[in-house]
């Protein structure tokens, strides 16, 4: 049942801690979403789970096999999207393809076919005998993916799979990534992007400065904000506003709420005896962003 | 079996390309005639010792670049994330350069037929170890853990532009003084040429047996050492 298994992983590079012991399990069919900020330690993870890194201390089992002792059983087992990776530019989409499915020992006939299919659900069959160079990002990105794919396997890493990309083609990938998950089988997916992670993910764990903060649904998360109405208001001019539940994000502070009009009129109330102007007002549901934010400031 | 599918790889990637192939056969000719101009040698001399460079030159000459150049387009992680060991991913490399090693020493044992010479067959198994053990030494010099090319490149150049003047190609071993001849024993290039020599029915230098042993007791090392430094490298250049 248990597809993802890391405990107390820690990885040192020279003076950095990359990661302090991280400990979180996935269970099979789950789409599970790792969060944080730029140098949290989540691509560290992804590469010690995927057997690329060894870690200096910790356990990982992957599929029901140690990453460390049976790494290649492991690794037969995965599909890897890394976060900065290229196709070879000189073989063509075809031969990139066929070049991973060797290395997976497929079969053949039976990868021709699986690539055929996999290149035509990503849009870029008519392409296949084109060299990679030639490719533009969105396209080499499908391609990755086909590459992640072609073994048809049970687990699957995606290091930020949509960054960079245009609308359409991280919508695809998304539409792609939910696919996947009815298969039952199960995702890993690290994102910067919160409506990604918001929309696609059954569980979510937010990482900071190597060490897991917290780990969640969405739902949950978001309601861990301390209200279910997000109250932003920007004042006319400098201006602490002391209530509970408040966040300032730049010159706009945020109150989370279960009272709306009472806090409303706190605000007012405010405004009006510290003489500043409220340049607007609005309200809305508290969004996964502000949970993130909300708990790395709380971690500080 | 998933060694042959990264040489293929490597083949169409580095060494199919015009300026590889064109290098490699052009390299050895032009320092050879660099030598043989305004000097009285038997064409069996100059041909052997051609054939010596090329099949060296060859295998030593992509080999050390491709695992900076993957390291560098970020091809690498890619690899890595396979369930394939560095062994494999050393074996395929070798394999890539041993094929165009081979292929392009072709070249000047044509030469050799066109010119009417006659040599013993037994250069093909020579010509055939000489590849192996050289790529593997290609390999050794691709262990050195930098992305950049051009610093392989040098280091290379370093070892491989020496290497042929010890080796008895320009002047033969039997000639040179007894430190010289301690030092040409050092270089694996030594017993090759001796090989090609002997296949041409000129006088050995060692017995051919030793030749081919030396040949392959280099390669083992070669080969064990590099997948031992390989292992350490490949993540220092994610
Ligand atoms: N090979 C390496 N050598 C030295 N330091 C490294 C190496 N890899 C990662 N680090 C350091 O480890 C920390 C975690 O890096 P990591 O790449 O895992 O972060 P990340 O969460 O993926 O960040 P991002 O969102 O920017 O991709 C960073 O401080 C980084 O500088
Ligand atoms: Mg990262």
């Amino acid at each position: 049942m248990i597809a993802i298994e890391a405990e107390g992983l820690r990885k040192r590079f020279g003076n950095v801690e990359a990661l302090k012991g991280v400990s979180f399990r996935v269970k099979r069919g789950e789409i599970f979403g790792f969060l944080g900020p730029n140098g949290a330690g989540k691509t560290t993870t992804v590469r010690i789970l995927t057997g690329i890194l060894k870690p200096d201390s910790g356990k990982a089992r992957i599929n029901g096999y140690d990453i460390i002792e049976e790494t290649l059983k492991a690794k037969q087992s995965i599909g890897v999207l890394p976060e900065v990776s290229n196709a070879y530019p000189d073989l063509t989409a075809w031969q990139n393809i066929m070049l991973i499915a060797s290395l997976y020992g497929m079969r053949r006939r039976e990868a021709e076919t699986r690539a055929n299919e996999l290149l035509k659900e990503f849009g870029i069959h008519e392409r296949k005998d084109a060299k990679v160079r030639g490719f533009s990002k969105g396209m080499k990105q499908r391609l990755m993916l086909c590459m992640a794919l072609i073994s048809d396997p049970e687990i699957i890493f995606l290091d930020e799979p949509t960054s960079g990309l245009d609308v359409q083609s991280a919508r695809m990938i998304r539409e792609k990534v939910l696919e996947i998950a009815n298969e039952r089988k199960t995702v890993f997916l690290t994102s910067h992007n919160m409506d990604e992670v918001n929309l696609l993910c059954d569980r979510v764990a937010i990482i900071n400065k190597g060490k897991i903060v917290t780990v969640d649904t969405p739902e949950r998360l978001k309601s861990r904000v301390g209200g279910n109405v997000a109250i932003e208001v920007s004042f006319g001019g400098k201006a602490e506003l002391n209530l509970e539940n408040v966040e300032r994000f730049g010159d706009k502070h945020v109150i989370y709420t279960t009272n709306p009009y009472k806090t409303i009129c706190e605000v007012v109330d405010f405004a009006r005896k510290s003489g500043v102007e409220i340049v607007s007002i609005n309200t809305r549901t508290p969004t996964l962003e502000d949970a993130f934010l909300k708990l790395l400031e709380m971690e500080r | 079996m998933k060694c042959f599918a990264i040489a293929k790889k490597d083949i169409v990637m580095y060494y199919l390309k015009g300026p590889v192939v064109i290098f490699g056969i052009l390299l050895p000719l032009f320092l050879f005639l660099a030598f043989w101009i305004g000097r009285n040698l038997s064409l069996n001399f100059l041909i052997t010792g051609l054939i010596s460079m090329t099949v060296f030159f060859a295998s030593t000459s992509v080999s050390p670049v491709i695992a900076p150049w993957e390291g560098q387009m970020r091809t690498l992680e890619r690899l890595l994330a396979c369930p394939i060991s560095t062994t494999t991913i050393v074996f395929g490399d070798v394999l890539a350069s041993i094929t165009f090693g081979i292929g392009i020493s072709l070249v000047p044992l044509l030469l050799a037929l066109c010119f009417g010479l006659m040599f013993n067959l037994i250069i093909i198994l020579g010509i055939i170890l000489a590849a192996f053990c050289f790529s593997c030494l290609g390999l050794l010099f691709s262990s050195y853990p930098t992305n950049l090319p051009s610093t392989v490149m040098m280091i290379s150049s370093m070892i491989r532009f020496p290497l042929i003047f010890i080796s008895g190609i320009f002047i033969p071993i039997q000639k040179l003084p007894a430190w010289g001849k301690t030092i040409s024993m050092l270089s694996p290039l030594t017993y090759f040429t001796d090989i090609a020599r002997i296949s041409f029915g000129m006088s050995p230098f060692l017995p051919i047996y030793i030749d081919f042993i030396a040949l392959a007791g280099f390669s083992v090392v070669f080969l064990v050492l590099s997948i031992k430094l390989h292992e350490r490298a490949l993540l220092s250049r994610l």
